[in-house]
């Protein structure tokens, strides 16, 4: 497995003001993404995401460090020939209807003919979007403009795509889809670099993350190995029974009705419950074992920052 | 290619843009006020009509260019439009010279469209058609085109508004930097002298489109004058263009 992209301590600082005034964004970035893989890139707002997405596709120059994507100094617009990018909060050119401005992107690729209608048919069919397609952008909503947005990204048939939040915008509906599209690219062989703030998004699809605070990658690797199987504790909802009955047993977290929610830490805790509502005629709404989740470890990072 | 598919969308953005239709609306205003304005006075009444639509044609032309040049560009980083567009595997040079064609293709339907309807006010004054007129005519084109690339070199670094008073700060100069020439003959050589020479020759010098005078009075025109105005008209905007790009090449889009 090749590297696609690959980032060598990259640093960035943004001046601003009258005065101007250095704001170090990104402090030695470093990171690689596998030939295949869906790779997430995860962080709070103003972390860095966007910045180094902007570095990546030349957009804003690094103050130090390298970039290579395929093997090619990013620098090089030869290197983003296979690169599909959708921004976050996606502006296009509004004056254009879905279907003009997909064929604008489609003749700066080079993409002409009979290939060029049946690219833009296939696109915005698979974005869902084939009824708006004569609808002026300005008259799209922000989810419908991330779908063409994404359209636009895979028109050039990319080997990488990158995107920015994609799913920011997006109903519950719209992200399930996009979900789909982003697992069949890399079905396709595609390889994926997606940012986002939405840890649910990429625990369900990303193969690899890296998470960056305040412009420093803090841990990067497979989400198996970030996330340990083992079980943290069980909650257990009980009905029927005051919660001073279990106090030795768990922590109980709330009450509502007759309802008592328990937390329970080990595990052989679990089976004095279940005999003590047995025998005082309770009753076991439900049990649930939870492991660490991608959460778990992004705000346990968080908060030690 | 790519330069191509820039302008044709670069031109069709900017076609829609209304205070192209204002400027317009204003340069045949003036046309007409011309006619009216021959009709009171006792002299030359043809000479009043074309001397106002050549100005006419050279005013709002050049307002086209320095409103609409200085937009060409900081709107795309406004809008975050040019992200997607700087994404894909083009060069920055491309993008810059696709939006300078567009607009350029912009001024110059809007200077034909001028031309026709001057040349027709003309003609319902005298019934006949003075191709002369032409050469003046194209010479403001030349001007034009030179001014597009000027609001496009100082968009590349400041907003519309402060990009407009630069440019039309470059086009009073330009048409005053004769008078450096004036005044470079009066005074003695020396230092003075040798900085006001190098100052002329930074400059531009925009009188040299202007063969509105000798066209009006009918006066001949030396090709070879007309050589050298389109050569350095050429080499002058080649220049801004490469400035602009030199400029454009290391900007970062926050
Ligand atoms: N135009 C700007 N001028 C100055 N600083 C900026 C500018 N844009 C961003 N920053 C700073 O750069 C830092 C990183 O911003 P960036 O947009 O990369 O964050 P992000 O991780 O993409 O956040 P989000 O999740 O909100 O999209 C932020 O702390 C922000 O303050
Ligand atoms: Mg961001």
């Amino acid at each position: 497995m090749g590297k696609v992209l690959e980032l060598d301590r990259v640093y960035k600082a943004y001046k601003f003001g009258f005065i101007p005034k250095k704001k170090q964004v990104l402090k030695g970035i470093s990171f690689y993404v596998n030939e295949g893989e869906i790779f997430g890139y995860l962080g709070p707002n103003g972390a860095g995401k966007t910045t180094t997405i902007k570095s990546i596709l030349n957009l804003i120059f690094p103050d130090a460090g390298r970039i290579t994507i395929f093997g090619e100094d990013s620098l090089k617009p030869r290197a983003r020939e296979k690169v599909g990018f959708l921004p976050e909060n996606p502006y296009f050119y509004d004056y254009l209807t879905g279907r003009e401005f997909l064929a604008f992107y489609a003749d700066l690729l080079g993409i002409h003919g009979q290939q060029k209608e049946e690219k833009i048919k296939y696109f915005l069919n698979l974005v869902g979007m084939e009824k708006a397609a004569d609808l002026q952008l300005r008259k799209y909503s922000r989810g419908m403009l991330q779908r063409v947005g994404l359209a636009q990204a895979l028109l050039n048939d990319p080997a990488l795509v990158i995107l920015d939040e994609p799913m920011g915008g997006l109903d519950p509906i719209g992200r399930k889809e996009f979900r789909d599209i982003i697992v069949n690219l890399k079905k396709e062989g595609k390889t994926v670099f997606l940012s986002s703030h939405i840890l649910q998004d990429i625990e369900m699809i990303c193969d690899r993350v890296a998470i960056i605070l305040a412009g420093e990658i803090v841990n990067q690797g497979y989400l198996g190995d970030l996330i340990s199987e083992k079980v943290l504790y069980t909650e257990v909802i009980v009905a029927g029974l005051p919660a001073s009955e279990f106090s030795h047993l768990g922590e109980s977290v709330s009450a509502s009705g007759n309802r008592v929610l328990l937390k329970v830490y080990e595990e052989q805790h679990i089976d004095r419950i279940i005999r003590l509502v047995q025998e005082k005629n309770g009753k076991i709404i439900s049990l649930i074992p939870r492991t660490e989740t991608l959460e778990d470890i992004f705000v346990g990072l968080v908060k030690n920052q | 290619m790519k330069v191509s598919t820039i302008a044709r969308n670069t031109f069709k953005e900017a076609k829609r843009d209304r205070v192209l239709y204002l400027l317009l609306f204003f340069a045949i205003l003036c046309f007409l006020l011309s006619r009216f304005l021959g009709l009171l006075t006792v002299g030359d009444r043809v000479k009043i009509i074309k001397d106002v639509g050549l100005a006419s044609i050279s005013l709002f032309g050049m307002l086209m260019a320095i409103l609409m040049g200085t937009g060409l560009v900081y709107k795309e980083i406004d809008k975050k439009t040019i992200f997607t567009l700087l994404a894909k595997p083009i060069h920055r040079w491309e993008f810059l010279l696709g939006k300078y064609l567009g607009l350029v293709l912009t001024i110059f339907i809007m200077t034909v469209l001028m031309s026709v309807i001057f040349l027709v006010v003309l003609f319902l004054h005298t019934f006949t058609i003075e191709w002369s007129l032409l050469i003046a005519i194209l010479y403001i084109f030349f001007e034009l085109c030179l001014m597009t690339a000027v609001a496009l070199v100082f968009s590349t670094f400041s907003t519309p508004i402060l990009a407009s008073l630069y440019s039309l700060a470059f086009y009073l100069i330009g048409h005053l930097s004769w008078s450096l020439e004036l005044l470079i003959k009066k005074i003695k050589s020396g230092g003075g002298r040798a900085i006001l020479k190098v100052l002329y020759i930074i400059l531009p010098d925009l009188e040299n489109f202007n063969f509105k005078t000798e066209v009006v009075h009918q006066l001949p025109i030396p090709t070879k004058l007309l050589g050298l105005s389109f050569a350095y008209g050429l080499v002058y905007t080649a220049f801004l263009l490469l400035l602009a790009i030199l400029i454009f090449r290391r900007r970062d889009f926050i």
